[in-house]
């Protein structure tokens, strides 16, 4: 079954969604400080307490926001950026992996 | 709703870190099927890239608390629930190990809540709804948004479950319930809006691309201005 593919080309699709991919993070409205929603709740019925610090908080990158860098959008914009590369190469390798490991190739692209 | 380290005792840490194991190893071979386009790549690697994006960015949702995306019903969608699982998995593993963003013990705890259980239960909501409304591409977006929706309370129930099995301070279990599927319900809105829109923009302008639509005898989308395929 064949479906239409829409008005836009792959190219432009792609193109245009990793731009603004790129865009959301390296604009950078990480607006809200406040505490998400567990931590929040975990503040009000006190139990946030028993939460330890992450084995990994020395991490150049540790709570978005890269070390050294003084201007704190630029540290999180950068944190955010060498994320969103490093999960978009994860992705892909993940999309290789379960077509690559296909019993039979249905076409070749 | 990232788990820290320490919330959970070892116990049902390890054995949520089971379950995530299981379900990613199943995914690894149950994704395969969802993945037949020539565009999988690219988009599982949009799909992942668009979470670790959507997740890093908190919205007020009032009373000094923020909600953030998890994307577990944009991801179903859009690639399918394997596919999903492994995208939700891929952006947590990164968060945890480079970000420091949900704790490393807690890993199969935050997999199972937001990878595994956020996932099937907007899939659920999804396939209950796709088999109820009209098989027309413009009710797609809506359902993405309804699926997303229920999925981050369903989340929410889920940690107060492990809570109430490992959890290591005491607390009133009732009141936990209450509180965490309250406020999930309202994250849950900003999680439907952002799921609406991207699912129904891409149903717009790349129909082939959604997972969701697959099943779907003709789209009502826009005409192929490409030459379809034989």
């Amino acid at each position: 079954m064949r479906q239409a593919r829409g008005p836009v080309s792959a190219k432009w699709f792609f193109g245009i969604a990793f731009v603004l991919v790129a865009a959301i993070v390296g604009v950078g409205f990480f607006a809200s400080s406040n505490p998400d929603g567990l931590e929040f709740v975990a503040q009000s019925l006190g139990f946030s307490g028993s939460a330890s610090e992450s084995a990994t908080s020395g991490s150049p990158v540790a709570d978005y926001a890269v070390a050294g860098v003084e201007n704190a959008w630029l540290a999180t914009a950068l944190a955010g950026l060498a994320g969103v590369a490093l999960v978009l190469v994860l992705g892909m390798v993940l999309g290789l992996a379960v077509r690559r490991s296909r019993r039979e190739p249905v076409e070749p692209s | 709703m990232h788990v820290p380290d320490g919330f959970l005792n070892v116990g049902t840490s390890v054995a949520a870190g089971v379950i995530a194991a299981v379900a990613v190893g199943v995914a690894l071979t149950r994704a395969k099927a969802e993945q037949p386009t020539e565009y999988s790549v690219p988009m599982v690697g949009l799909v992942a890239s668009f979470i670790f994006a959507g997740q890093m960015i908190n919205f007020p949702v009032g009373a000094g608390t923020s909600g953030h995306l998890i994307g577990a019903a944009l991801a179903a969608v859009l690639v399918g629930p394997w596919t999903a699982v492994l995208c939700l998995t891929a952006v947590l593993v990164v968060q945890a190990l480079l970000f420091a963003d949900g704790g490393i013990t807690a890993l199969g705890t935050n997999v199972t809540l937001m990878g595994v259980v956020a996932v099937f239960a907007a899939w659920g909501v999804f396939v209950l709804l796709r088999m109820l409304l009209p098989k027309r591409a413009a009710f797609v977006g809506g359902s993405a948004a309804v699926a997303a929706l229920v999925s981050v309370p369903v989340a929410a129930l889920a940690f107060t479950l492990l809570y109430a099995i490992g959890g290591q301070v005491p607390i009133d279990l009732g009141l936990l319930a209450g509180t965490m599927i309250g406020w999930h319900s309202i994250i849950g809105i900003g999680e439907a809006i952002i799921t609406g829109v991207v699912v129904s923009t891409v149903v717009a302008t790349r129909p082939d691309l959604v997972y969701g639509l697959r099943r779907f005898p003709v789209t009502s989308a826009p005409v192929a201005r490409e030459p379809v395929g034989a």
